[in-house]
């Protein structure tokens, strides 16, 4: 870990208008929670598709495509990534720092609002709430890890993030088994199941499974972000 | 002191070839990297920096290999080509930031030396989005020049810089070569080169074409066959008597004018009006037809 590193990461990330586009989602999720517990709808069977629809579906996915891509891909872009590789810094602190970088901003953005609509929806009924922000949690570090090596393996990071998110997950997810259960966010709502008694959350992929898999994926993004990086040629103004 | 070593490198990406089997020792002093756009001076630069792989031969910096290897950038400094800094830090965050990353003992001493050293200590608590473009390569400077390294590496440095801060550039790097580091900059500029390089290297299409002191390749551009085109008030007699002269290689009457290569640039320059008033002749226009710096480079190619 390079603190500098992290410090310049940080206000990249949250100096432009970026973090408004992170703010965005979270926002919305806590004032759909907070409408539901106005309006006496919050029953379990709906607070848990509000979090694994919204929380783990859609703002997991997503703010973790934001910020996995965006500790490094506009850096890369930018050709500014040159002013930190031109030091003699082992390529795997670079990777591991952005990584964090990415993790404490899915933290933030994510988990800690999925966290809080949880709260305001059941409280800790069922254990729903911890479960799911858990669940999060490690589902956001696999993301995260897969979205910076993407990040540095290619210049269309973030359409080839999305179309895994949207279309793999999502879309491919609804009609085949097999491609369900090759995804993050199924591994992420497996831990979710685990912990919880509540009937209302369940997961295709078995506890053991998941948890291996998305220790894998952890690894083997981190692993090849920093394989990448190490032979990562700037682009040739020529 | 350090001293570059490229052996026989070459790189190309698909079938096209953008450099092709350089071999040149920089040592300390200034040395300057021309060539005409596109000749491939900046592949050669990166891979000098450590951002490309050379598809073949080798780059080592004091016997250690550039590529995959971070610890060359403890001697080895690099201002890139393009402009983008971290705009959102102001020059002196951004230049300790550097000293940080290269775990300097004294990181803000450091960063100040630098910074006065661009004198850019008036603007250094700007933000780098709001600076002209001549600060923005200073402060890069200053990125480079922050662990005091004994090579620096510049990437058309002088580009779109106004001729005060070019100046103040060209001191600069004097001052840095006086204190015997190894410096080079490209430059699609030859005036540039021959202002401050004591050694030039010259890549043609990615090729290395000439090496050597200015003067030498000075005499090289100048030595070489000159074109003119002359338009008087009657070209069959001018070219007449500019057969007779025999200070030309060829003469060739054009429907545009007379064709003239001359073989000795300075005398043709000087016989030309001699010629044309012996002979009753008026000049209307005496044009150069090849003086572009891709014509001159191509002739010291086909050398």
């Amino acid at each position: 870990m390079n603190p500098t590193i992290a410090m310049i990461t940080f206000r990249a990330m949250l100096g432009r208008r970026r973090a408004l586009l992170l703010l965005g989602l979270p926002l919305l999720l806590l004032a759909l929670a907070a409408g539901l517990r106005m309006t006496g709808t919050n029953d379990l069977e709906i607070s848990t598709v509000v979090l694994q629809r919204f929380g783990i579906a859609t703002l997991l996915p997503l703010l973790a495509l934001i910020a996995g891509t965006g500790v490094l891909a506009p850096e890369i872009d930018d050709g500014q990534i040159m002013y930190v590789l031109t030091k003699p810094i082992p390529r795997q602190v670079i990777v591991l720092t952005k990584l964090a970088v990415a993790i404490v901003l899915v933290t933030l953005f994510a988990v800690l609002p999925a966290f809080l609509a949880g709260l305001v929806l059941t409280g800790m009924t069922a254990q729903v709430t911890p479960a799911f922000t858990v669940g999060m949690l490690v589902g956001g570090i696999a993301y995260s890890a897969l979205f910076v090596a993407l990040a540095v393996i290619s210049r269309n990071a973030v359409t080839i993030g999305l179309l895994y998110a949207l279309v793999w997950e999502t879309l491919l997810g609804n009609f085949a088994p097999g491609a369900k259960s090759a995804s993050v966010q199924q591994w992420a709502l497996s831990v979710a199941d685990a912990l919880t008694d509540a009937s209302t959350v369940r997961s295709t992929v078995d506890l053991p499974v998941a948890l291996v898999l998305l220790a894998l994926v952890t690894a083997i993004g981190t692993a090849l972000a920093v394989v990448r990086l190490r032979s990562l040629s700037v682009a040739s103004a020529e | 002191m350090s001293t570059m070593q490229l052996a026989n490198v070459s790189r190309w990406y698909g079938n096209v070839v953008a450099v092709n089997g350089v071999t040149m020792d920089i040592g300390p002093g200034v040395t300057g990297l021309l060539g005409p756009n596109g000749a491939g001076k900046s592949t050669l630069i990166h891979m000098m920096g450590g951002f490309l792989a050379p598809s073949s031969g080798t780059v080592t910096l004091d016997g250690a290999q550039v590529w995959q290897n971070p610890d060359v950038y403890r001697t080895l400094g690099l201002v890139p080509e393009r402009e983008s800094a971290y705009d959102f830090l102001t020059g002196r965050q951004f230049i300790l930031a550097m000293a940080k990353l290269h775990k300097l003992p004294d990181p803000g001493a450091a960063a100040q030396r630098a910074i006065d050293r661009v004198e850019m200590e008036y603007a250094a608590d700007r933000t780098i989005g709001n600076y002209s473009k001549g600060m923005k390569q200073r402060i890069k400077m200053a990125s480079a020049l922050v662990h005091d390294p004994a090579m620096l590496l510049l990437d058309e440095p002088f580009n779109g810089m106004d001729p005060r801060q070019r100046l103040q550039l060209m001191d600069l790097i004097r001052q840095m070569a006086a204190e015997g580091r190894t410096i080079l900059f490209s430059s699609h500029i030859l005036e540039e080169v021959e202002r401050l390089a004591s050694h030039i290297e010259v890549i043609v299409a990615g090729r290395h074409a000439a090496s050597g002191d200015f003067r030498e390749i000075r005499r090289l551009m100048t030595d070489r066959p000159h074109r003119f085109l002359v338009r008087s008030g009657d070209d069959r007699a001018l070219a007449a008597a500019i057969i007779a002269d025999g200070s030309a290689r060829s003469v060739n009457l054009t429907p545009k004018g007379v064709e003239i290569e001359a073989t000795d640039f300075q005398r043709f320059t000087w016989l030309l009006p001699q010629v044309a008033k012996q002979s009753g002749v008026r000049l209307w226009e005496v044009a150069p037809s090849d003086e572009s710096l891709e014509s001159v480079f191509s002739y010291l190619v086909e050398r």
